[in-house]
């Protein structure tokens, strides 16, 4: 990805698929008779060298996914590829090893590091699982060298996470998640717990990152601009299904699904003049709830093109541009009209 | 709130019955108790035992008999005293434990109580640190030894109080005293801190700003909420007092049935400490069971608990 | 609004007054004291209290005689010499003597022996049972967690000192018993802190991060849950010492303890209420002072720690 905000349409054909989500669900039973259905069935690939953005309300299922990406949670249905192999079938060592390439950097600075931990022993800790750098010299060359690489100081290993600042915490997070030379990084709102003027920090130091490291990765935030920023290709998502996915630029250029529509107009523009002339979009209807899954389409009750055929039937993922992929009853009608 | 009085009643009972089966398993499997047909005792202790227990029956019988007894709250001869049996014991003896007990319960709670809240209330003046001061020194001083100073201080040395025995209301103040000082002590921390908890609650400041009298304040919205850990903590208290009574009666001499379970420990009474045993323990966890259905009347979450979002 | 605002006496502020200031990210961390880890500050906070340190002088005193007093007097434990009954202090015999003649200057750091050896055994074993079964039960959580709580509420329900009563009268008295009669409900408090400490650590975040990295349940207990509980454990192993001295010197009263001619607190107690009547104040005025010391100092130890390790709670202290 490079530094200036223009980004090439999505090419299926020139990268190879790091990893592949195929029609994921993931139900939290919270016992008598009550369930959470926070992803319902998505389907995305994620190619090497790519950030694929995910966007969308609180309590969409974003999270949830990026963490059924890695494996934190088993899936209710549903499987993930990395390079291939599903990770939900290896077990044990082999599953390690996998693992390892894959990582997370979490939204939380505060709450994702280990109050009374050194950090050394915060960054030190991937590798002392895995088992490498034994010699102790050698690991603190290389905890060395990953704060200098996330542009802390050195010295700062034998310190506390209390004593740094949300922006270092986070850098510590991040030098943690590089520890094991992962390949894929889920970032979980890595920046909205953040300063505005450390986001961009941060935003910065990760896209130094993925040139030097060749990263992929999964970007999960609700900050639209932000993410039209940081992302090749973006997903938006709603009550855990995937509406529209898109290369950056075309997303927000040429938003074909009513919710992303809707949601792109809410991004304030910072023209007073060019705002003011702007129509919004404003969402009326009742919001459904992750507890009963609706039947059809979830967005039916604030769409503004609802058609009786919303309510029976889910919408379906089609591809309706190169690229560029909605499930929406509308489209496909607009579709076969044009 | 129905399905909760259930679950502890069942409790109360499965734990009863835990002890009553603990006991006789003891008293059966280790050699040497009377219970045993090898040991020398006298003709008519071993009649006495075996009509009661049907030793010649065989175990599982035994064991059956043994329960229907508990259930009907007859527990047999006892050893030392051959012509007695348990539960003369007890009836002659439990009043005078109850009433004991009682008394220094009430005492306790009245006292900790409103102790711990005065203390809450002037926080980190010195009241509250001359009452916290007491109170550290109340848990540390063990129920007898405390008994025994009170003894040689207020009556051998001063003659202000009798040493022994209950006859008066008079005789009850030292033995009162005693047993009342650490649950009184006990009770004071913890109301403190719950009080204390409770008084910084914003919801607290809403009820001073909304005008209400402090008085009202403090009784009505703080101590209710202040009582939850307090009530919980009763069924404990009640535990300790109990056991208390054992050595208190003992050195003072009055004739409660802790005094007669210490004796049968000395005299190795075998019935009397088994019975006794049980029907403490039956006490004991009936008074849990109280002590959960008020906590489940306080505590509106309990009473809501089946309305769906818990 | 006009976004050029501008009036007579107003600035105009153009682009050129400023310049950018360079990211360094270096620059910005000036350290300004010592970094300080958890124990340290707690330390350092327990040290500033004037009961916790007189109470933790007092147990070190008490665990330095205990250990070389009875080495160093003259008297042994036992040796008992008809001619010096109830002997009152003198410089001869300290604390006086006993109405067996045996010196109770000496008898009173045995019991001190005694009673630290059950305090620790207690704590140790609550420790061990207690904060295994808290911790397994918390971790896995769900029908498991349930199920081992369950059986915790039973054993909640037995009266604790009647059971030990029983147990003793059963097994005859000894050290032996009183310490495996004592560790049969005592761990209950602590596998239930434990279990709490566990169901609410396990979901914080660097708990979840570990897992992403790939660490196995082991290591999260023994790096992430086991230091961050370590405060209240501490707290609850303090506080169970006093409580096992009381039982054991309330067992030792009933004539259920270390038996005659050894000594403890609790059987020096009881030996001496014979006499009470008689004015021979110093043989109960010595054991029950040591048991009320030695049991002030553990609690006053253990506020000061609780106060120390979760500064939270110093607000309403």
């Amino acid at each position: 990805m490079t530094t200036a905000p223009t980004h090439s349409a999505c090419t299926s054909t020139d990268r190879p698929v790091l990893v592949s989500v195929h029609n994921l669900k993931k139900h939290f039973d919270l016992g008598r008779q009550q369930c959470v259905y926070a992803v319902n069935g998505v389907s995305f690939d994620i190619y090497e060298g790519e950030t694929l953005g995910l966007v969308g309300e609180s309590g969409c299922g974003k999270s949830t996914t990026g963490r059924s990406v890695l494996g934190l949670y088993d899936p209710t249905a549903g499987h993930v590829t990395f390079r291939g192999q599903n990770i939900h079938e290896v077990k044990g060592h082999a599953r390690r090893r996998l693992l390892r390439d894959m990582q997370m950097i979490f939204q939380d600075p505060y709450a994702s590091l280990n109050p009374r931990a050194s950090v050394f022993d915060l960054i030190a800790e991937p590798l002392d699982i895995h088992g490498m750098y034994p010699d102790a010299r050698e690991k603190a060359q290389r905890v060395g060298m990953l704060l200098e690489e996330v542009g802390l100081n050195a010295s700062f290993a034998r310190r506390y996470p209390h004593e740094f600042s949300g922006g270092q915490r986070q850098r510590i997070g991040i030098a943690r998640a590089l520890a094991l030379e992962p390949a894929f990084i889920v970032a979980d709102e890595p920046i909205s717990a953040l300063d505005v003027s450390i986001q961009a920090q941060i935003v910065q130091l990760l896209q130094r990152l993925q040139r030097e490291r060749k990263l992929t990765f999964l970007f999960i935030a609700h900050d639209l601009s932000m993410v039209q920023y940081v992302s090749d290709r973006v997903g938006v998502m709603y009550m855990g299904y995937m509406a529209e996915l898109a290369g950056s630029h075309e997303l927000y250029h040429n938003p074909l699904h009513p919710y992303t529509q809707a949601l792109l107009s809410a991004i304030p523009i910072p023209d007073p003049q060019i705002q003011r002339q702007r129509t919004s979009h404003v969402l009326h209807g009742e919001l459904p709830s992750p507890l009963a899954p609706t039947t059809g389409c979830a967005f039916r009750s604030r769409c503004p093109r609802a058609m009786a055929v919303c309510q029976s039937e889910a919408p379906v993922w089609r591809e309706h541009a190169a690229g560029h992929f909605a499930a929406c009853h509308a489209l496909d009608t607009d579709g076969s009209h044009s | 709130m129905k399905k909760y009085i259930l679950q502890r009643f069942v409790l109360m009972l499965g734990t009863i019955f835990i002890i009553a089966t603990l006991t006789f398993v003891l008293m059966h499997l280790i050699p040497g108790t009377p219970f045993d047909q090898e040991r020398q005792t006298s003709a008519a202790v071993q009649d006495n035992l075996r009509a009661f227990y049907k030793l010649d029956q065989s175990l599982p019988v035994q064991y059956l008999h043994y329960l229907k007894a508990i259930i009907t709250f007859d527990y047999g001869p006892s050893i030392s005293n051959p012509d007695t049996s348990v539960n003369t014991l007890l009836a002659r003896g439990f009043p005078v434990s109850f009433e004991l007990g009682l008394i220094a319960l009430v005492v306790a709670t009245l006292s900790g109580i409103a102790a711990g809240t005065v203390a809450a209330l002037r926080h980190n003046r010195l009241i509250d640190r001359a009452v916290m001061a007491v109170a550290v020194v109340g848990i540390s001083i063990p129920n007898f030894v405390l008994a025994t100073l009170l003894i040689q201080e207020l009556s051998v040395s001063l003659g202000w109080f009798p040493a022994a025995t209950w006859r008066t209301p008079w005789h009850k103040v030292l033995p009162v005293i005693a047993l009342a000082v650490t649950p009184m002590a006990i009770l004071a921390r913890i109301t403190r801190s719950s009080m204390l908890d409770v008084l910084t609650q914003d919801y607290m400041t809403m009820a001073r700003a909304k005008g209400l009298s402090p008085w009202r304040i403090v009784i009505r919205h703080g101590l209710r909420n202040a009582l939850l850990p307090v009530v919980t903590l009763l069924g404990t208290l009640a535990a300790s007092i109990l056991t208390g009574t054992f050595v208190i009666e003992k050195i003072f001499a009055i004739p409660g049935m802790g005094r007669y379970f210490v004796d049968s420990i000395s005299t190795r009474d075998y019935p009397v400490i088994m019975g006794t045993t049980v029907f403490y323990s039956a006490i004991l966890v009936f008074m849990l069971f109280l002590v959960d259905i008020a906590y489940g009347l306080l505590d509106p979450r309990i009473a809501l608990h089946r309305k769906g979002q818990s | 609004m006009n976004s050029h605002a501008t009036s007579q006496e107003a600035p105009v502020i153009t682009n050129d007054m400023f310049e950018a200031a360079p990211p360094d990210p270096q620059a910005v961390a000036h350290v300004l004291r010592p970094s300080v880890s958890y124990w340290r500050n707690a330390w350092w906070r327990l040290r500033s209290n004037p009961a916790a340190i007189i109470g933790l002088a007092f147990l070190i005193m008490l665990i330095v005689m205990a250990a070389l007093a009875p080495m160093l007097s003259a008297w042994s434990v036992t040796a008992q010499d008809l001619k010096s009954q109830n002997m009152p202090p003198s410089s001869l015999h300290w604390f006086g003597t006993d109405d067996l003649g045996r010196d109770i200057f000496v008898r009173t750091w045995y019991g001190a022996r005694i009673s630290l050896f059950v305090g620790f055994m207690a704590a140790l074993i609550d420790f061990a049972i207690g904060v295994t079964y808290g911790g397994y039960s918390g971790y896995k959580g769900g029908k498991t967690d349930i199920f081992m709580m369950r059986i915790l509420e039973v054993l909640y329900g037995l009266p604790y000192l009647l059971v030990v009563i029983l147990l003793m009268v059963v097994m005859g008295p000894s050290l032996l018993t009183i310490i495996i009669a004592l560790t049969i409900t005592g761990w209950i408090s602590m596998a239930r802190l434990v279990r709490g400490q566990v169901l609410q650590l396990k979901n914080q975040e660097y708990v979840t991060a570990a897992r992403s990295f790939g660490a196995g349940t082991a290591h999260i207990i023994r790096r992430h849950l086991l230091p961050n509980s370590m405060g209240p454990i501490l707290v609850q192993m303090t506080l169970t010492v006093p409580t096992a001295i009381f039982a054991e010197a309330f067992l030792s009263f009933l004539g259920l303890g270390v038996q005659a001619p050894y000594a403890s607190w609790g059987v020096m107690a009881n030996d001496a209420l014979g006499v009470i009547l008689s004015g021979d104040w110093w043989q109960l005025f010595f054991p029950a002072l040591f048991i009320s010391l030695t049991m002030f100092a553990f609690n006053v130890v253990g506020d000061g720690l609780q106060d120390a390790l979760d500064p939270r709670l110093g607000q309403n202290k």
